[in-house]
Parts: C-alpha cells; structure tokens; sequence
C-alpha cells in the first residue's frame, strides 16, 4: 500500500514538471460527476476479479490434469501433454479470445457469453504454465516419499493427494501466486470482446471525456491494488503454510 | 495346518534381477519362515536393498520366482497391492511425510489404505507410538524432532498397517551414534514380540542379540547364511571372514 500512495504522490506532482494539463476534475470525487465517473470506473472491479478467480481456478485444475499424464510412465500420455502444453503456449492470449469468442461458436454452433469466452480463452492459456510449474514442483518431490506412501498401500490418487500435492503446492505457491498476478493483468484483454471490466470501462470513458490520461492513470492504480492485494494474500498464504509446518 | 512349508512366509526360487545389463541378484534361493529375524549384511553395492525392496514390489525381479505371503510376485500391480500392506519398511533415511504431524503421519494409512475411522486410527496411532516411547510427540512436526525420534516414528507409521512382516534398510545408517541405541532398543523389543523382520543393517551387536540368522551378500548373492554363533566364529566362506574381520575390527576402535 506504501508503493500505491507513493507512485500516486509521484503522479500527482508530475504536472509541476511537465507541459501538459492534467484535468483530476473528470474523477474528482469531490464533484458530483467526477463521482459518477470514478465510480463507473471502479464498476469494472467486479469484472476484473470475477474473470480472474474463475480463470485461474479452471487453469490450475486443467494445469494438473495436463501436469499428471505429462509424469506417467507411459510414453503416448507424455506425449499428448508435452503437446498440449507447446500447442497452448504457442497461442498469444489476444488471439485465442477472439478465436474462442468469434470462432468457437462456429464451430459449435453455440453462441458463448462475453464472460465465458474470456474465461475459457485465459485459462486455457494459463493453464499451459500451470502444467509446468506443477511438473516441476511434483518432480521436486523425492522417490522416497513414494516410496513411503507405497509401504503404507496408498494408491496413486491418495499418493497424490495426501503425499504429493500438498508438498508440491507449498513449494510452488509463489510461482502460482504470480500466474494469478499474470492472469489479473491478461484480464484487460477481454475488454476487446466488450467484456465490461476495468480496462473496458476506462476506454469507453475516455471516449465520452476524453481525458485519457487521468482516467488511464486511474486505470494503472486500480490494477496496482489489486495487484498488491493479490501479493499480500500469496505472502499471508505463504508465511501460513510455512506455520503450519513449524505446528 | 502343519509343516515346515506353511511357514515359509517368504521365498526366493532362484531369483535374478538386472539393472540394464548389470545383475543386481543373481539366483538367489532363500527361504525365510514366519517369525524369523533375518539380518542382512555385506559390502555396498552388493544388493542388500534390492533384495529387501523386491520383497514388497519397490523393485521387481525378472527371472525365478518371489513368494510372499502365498502371493507369487510377478511385477503386475495387482499382486504388489495384494501384499504391500502387509509389509512394512523402514528406510535409512526416515522418509517421513514433512508436511504433516508425527501423528497424522501414522494415521494416514490406517484411513486412507485401510479405510479406518479417524478416532480409531488416532487410538491405534497413539498406541503404537506409545510403543516407540514418544506419545509426547505426537503434535509435532517430524522437524522438531531428533534423528533417532524421526526413525522411531516411521517404524510406528509401519505397524500402524499391522504388518506380517517388517523390512529395514540400514534404519540406523544416518543416525548421530548416540541416537542409533533408541532406535535398536525398539527394534529388538519388536523382534522379541514376534514379528517376522528382514534387517541390512551393519549393526552386528544387534544381529548377535536377536538374529535368528544372518545373512552375507557379495555381488548379488547370498554368499553365507547361518546363525549368529556359527556365522561369528566359523563362517564357511572367505569373503565372509574378510567382511567381518573389516566391520569387527572397525567397531572396536
Ligand atoms: N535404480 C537403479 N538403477 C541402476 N542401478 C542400480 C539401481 N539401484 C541400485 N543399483 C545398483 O545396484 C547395485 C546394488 O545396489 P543396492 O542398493 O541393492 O546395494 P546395497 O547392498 O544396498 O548397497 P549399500 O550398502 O550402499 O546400500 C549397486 O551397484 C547399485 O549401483
Ligand atoms: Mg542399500
């Protein structure tokens, strides 16, 4: 929150220096339309979260299940995740929401919600990072913990669940923590399909106001706490995980 | 049920087993009965963990025939699950699981393998650490504790399975010498209970207190196999003799 007040200090004195104009009237919350703009900005949160949270919750989920054949001794399950993850990585994020949104349904002959599209198209290309960074963390794991899960006769699944994963997740939880950072700010992207989130809403006030770079600077800050929201939960998760293990 | 035969509760018919072009085994023929403790015992490399980890299907063998416990073990996953449960090992290096508590890590098994209650596995968890003498223990953290404490909580996360038999692998090789006797002290009071241990270990004041005989592996193969009187005094091979006149007169100084 420190860096937040101070970038906006910075940005504040910036008109001191410079020859432009800097027009704080257009979200001057003091004024009763700059209140109504502010909050028409701020309406783009919801939006922003809500296609984060969900896109980052399908991405781990599918992450893994790309992850887990991608460790299998049989070589054609490899195969197909090695694949999917070159093929998804491959794909810039821009690009694949205008397939899954304009595309897809051609394909399907459904029509796919704004939201879903954006959804879908982050996760699945989050989802190509995730499978790596749990490989890698699972490959972290030692054999001699299976080993140990194996002489008390648990199966693969409660290997994996009660053995594994937990291990592997601590070590990797800061790795995640910046894949969720990383899909917040590949949100904006979605404004492009008209996804009413932080990024769209900015655009289309700047088209009635046009002050573009009050409202874009507001725009910044929005995704700067966010963002540093984000990273003190991840720490708080971290340092609690970390407890945890201490007792 | 009467008979030498129905109490053989592990049998090796001439078993070999390769890592690519290296044998590890070569033909072993090994009969080890209900109740025995066998200790294992020879220079590295020489296949002593292989041959223990092929008893509860860690490895697999590829020619000659493993029996345990009446299940032919024939690298399908379907007999290793038959049997695994009902062994249980000790490894040199604890392998206990780091995230979770001394006792969740003895009640894990018991719920998810054997589908227990959690109340009755904490009572059967409590009383098996009870009988490695760390009930105090049992919030920690296997961190928090001692060298010697870690391995007595894994051998108290294996009898929580109520295992036939038990298998260590050198389960005092990475401990300070001051915590090895801890560790022998509930070995030995488990070997007096009854089980059925298969021990490598180069402990030989424990071989000669509770071994009912001892075995000596060179280069994939059992090379001597007697009770600890004969095996001490008159072993019949000569790589026997210089083994135990290196590891002999290694502990006397
Ligand atoms: N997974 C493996 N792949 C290839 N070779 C292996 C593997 N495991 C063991 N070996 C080799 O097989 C031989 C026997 O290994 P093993 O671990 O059974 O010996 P050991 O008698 O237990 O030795 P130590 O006293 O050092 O533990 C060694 O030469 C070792 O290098
Ligand atoms: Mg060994």
């Amino acid at each position: 929150m420190r860096i937040a007040t101070l970038l906006l200090a910075a940005l504040l004195l910036l008109p001191g220096c410079s020859s432009g104009q800097w027009g704080w009237y257009v979200v001057n919350p003091a004024t009763a339309s700059g209140m109504t703009n502010l909050k028409f900005l701020l309406g783009g949160v919801y939006y922003t979260v809500l296609l984060t949270l969900t896109g980052i919750l399908i991405s781990v989920v599918v992450g893994l299940l790309v992850a887990l054949p991608g460790l299998s001794k049989i070589r054609p399950l490899r195969v197909a995740s090695r694949g999917y993850v070159e093929a998804v990585r491959a794909v810039p994020i821009l690009v694949l929401i205008l397939w899954v949104y304009y595309g897809l349904p051609q394909l399907t002959g459904f029509a796919i919600s704004v939201f879903w599209a954006g959804v879908i198209a982050l996760a699945l290309s989050d989802s190509a990072f995730e499978a790596e960074i749990f490989r890698a963390g699972i490959q972290s794991i030692g054999k001699g913990q299976y080993e140990a899960a194996h002489t008390i006769s648990l199966g693969y699944g409660a290997t994996m669940r009660y053995v594994i994963l937990p291990q592997a997740i601590r070590r990797i939880l800061p790795a995640l923590g910046n894949q969720l950072v990383y899909m917040l700010k590949m949100s904006s992207l979605v404004s492009v399909i008209g996804m009413q989130e932080l990024t769209r809403k900015a655009n289309e006030l700047v088209v009635v106001e046009y002050r573009p770079l009050e409202i874009y600077t507001v725009l910044v800050l929005e995704y700067l706490v966010l963002i540093l929201v984000v990273s003190a939960g991840v720490r708080w998760l971290e340092r609690r995980m970390r407890a945890d293990e201490r007792g | 049920m009467y008979g030498n035969e129905t109490k053989t509760i592990i049998r090796f018919e001439n078993v070999s087993k390769f890592f690519g072009d290296f044998q590890v085994l070569r033909n072993i023929d090994f009969e080890i009965r209900i109740q025995e403790r066998i200790v294992v015992c020879g220079p590295s490399g020489s296949g002593k963990s292989t041959l223990i980890r092929c008893i509860n299907g860690l490895e697999n063998h590829q020619h000659g025939n493993l029996v345990v416990d009446g299940v032919t073990l024939d690298g399908s996953s379907q007999t290793v699950n038959r049997i695994r449960g009902k062994i249980g090992m000790v490894f040199q290096g604890f392998n206990l699981f780091p995230h979770l508590t001394v006792i969740q890590n003895l009640t894990l098994g018991p719920m998810r393998a054997r589908k227990m209650k959690a109340k009755e596995a904490l009572e059967l968890g409590m009383h098996y650490l009870e009988r490695v003498h760390i009930p105090e223990q049992a919030s920690k953290y296997p961190r928090e504790l001692s060298g010697g404490q870690q391995q007595r909580v894994a051998i108290a996360r294996s009898l929580c399975m109520e295992p036939k038999i038990m298998l260590f692998d050198e389960p005092t090789s990475a401990l300070d010498a001051e915590m090895i006797n801890e560790v022998l002290e509930v070995m030995v009071e488990l070997a007096q209970s009854g089980m059925t241990m298969v021990c490598v270990t180069h402990e030989m004041g424990f071989a000669r207190e509770v071994a009912d005989r001892i075995a000596f592996m060179d280069a994939g193969e059992i090379v001597e196999c007697s009770p600890p009187n004969k095996f001490f005094t008159a072993p019949d091979s000569e790589r026997c003799q210089q083994f135990l006149d290196k590891i002999l007169h290694h502990e006397d100084d």
